[in-house]
């Protein structure tokens, strides 16, 4: 039913959230020895459950985690790069913004019709 | 881990900053002990150093950092001869903790920016889930 109501932006948002999770994993671990940073393919995730909600893929699967190829890698085989994450956090925190107001939007509009404003 | 509660984001950044913490009291004991002599080599003072290790909570793909362990490293003391030391040996000699002060003022450093990196991350977050508490 809500996958109905807010389509593309439910499954982004869950989305959304989740990747900021896998990027406060890699900030917390920025000087763990060995540990290799992550991050979610936003595109390939959202296809995935696009093509889930269809129902023309059955596969059931987590969001496509990839481990991400440093520019530089470290001594201690840490592979974060904190500029990096920053960057990529900020980014995921402000789609995460925008796509919450696409759904705050569809709640208003169900509930304008609700009331018959 | 030790509880079995689902690793949460505040969770995460919690345990994250207590590890952020241990190296930075760790570092500064390091730094307190610097220049503390002792009269045998093994009685000397050695730097002790934080290990961190990743703790995955498979059930939400999280990991947070955990401070493991403690270990002493194996540097060994400065022997320095001056006979006129209350504390020196039947040679004269003391022995001193071998503690590098720069060494140890950029572990804090770089500590201080990785825990303020995390208290930036998590405000961010924080706000975010508030936004999606409050709208209606």
């Amino acid at each position: 039913m809500s996958e109905q109501i807010f389509g593309i932006h439910g499954a982004a948002l869950e989305l959304r959230s989740q990747r900021m999770g896998v990027l406060a994993s890699n900030i917390a671990n920025a000087a763990t020895p060995g540990y290799k940073a992550r991050d979610i393919d936003f595109n390939a995730a959202l296809e995935a459950r696009m093509l889930r909600q269809r129902g023309t893929s059955t596969e059931v699967s987590g969001p496509a985690l990839v481990y991400r190829s440093p520019t530089m890698p470290a001594l201690d085989g840490n592979t974060v790069e904190l500029g990096r994450e920053q960057v990529a956090f900020a980014e995921n925190a402000l789609a995460y913004s925008a796509t919450l107001s696409f759904v705050q939007g569809k709640v208003n509009t169900i509930t304008r019709a609700l009331k018959g404003e | 881990m030790p509880d079995r509660a689902p690793m949460t984001l505040f969770s995460l950044t919690e345990r994250a900053m207590q590890a952020q913490m241990v190296r930075m009291n760790v570092a500064t004991s390091n730094l307190a002990n610097a220049g503390s002599v002792s009269s045998t080599e093994d009685g000397a003072y050695r730097p002790i150093r934080a290990v961190f290790a990743t703790e995955l909570d498979r059930a939400s793909g999280l990991a947070s950092v955990t401070s493991s362990e403690l270990v002493r490293s194996e540097v060994a003391p400065t022997r320095r001869y001056d006979p006129a030391h209350p504390l020196a040996d039947a040679d004269g000699h003391v022995w001193e903790a071998p503690v590098d002060e720069s060494a140890e003022m950029v572990e804090i450093m770089e500590s201080a920016r990785q825990y303020q990196n995390l208290v930036q991350a998590l405000q961010t977050a924080k706000q975010l889930m508030l936004e999606t508490l409050r709208s209606n």
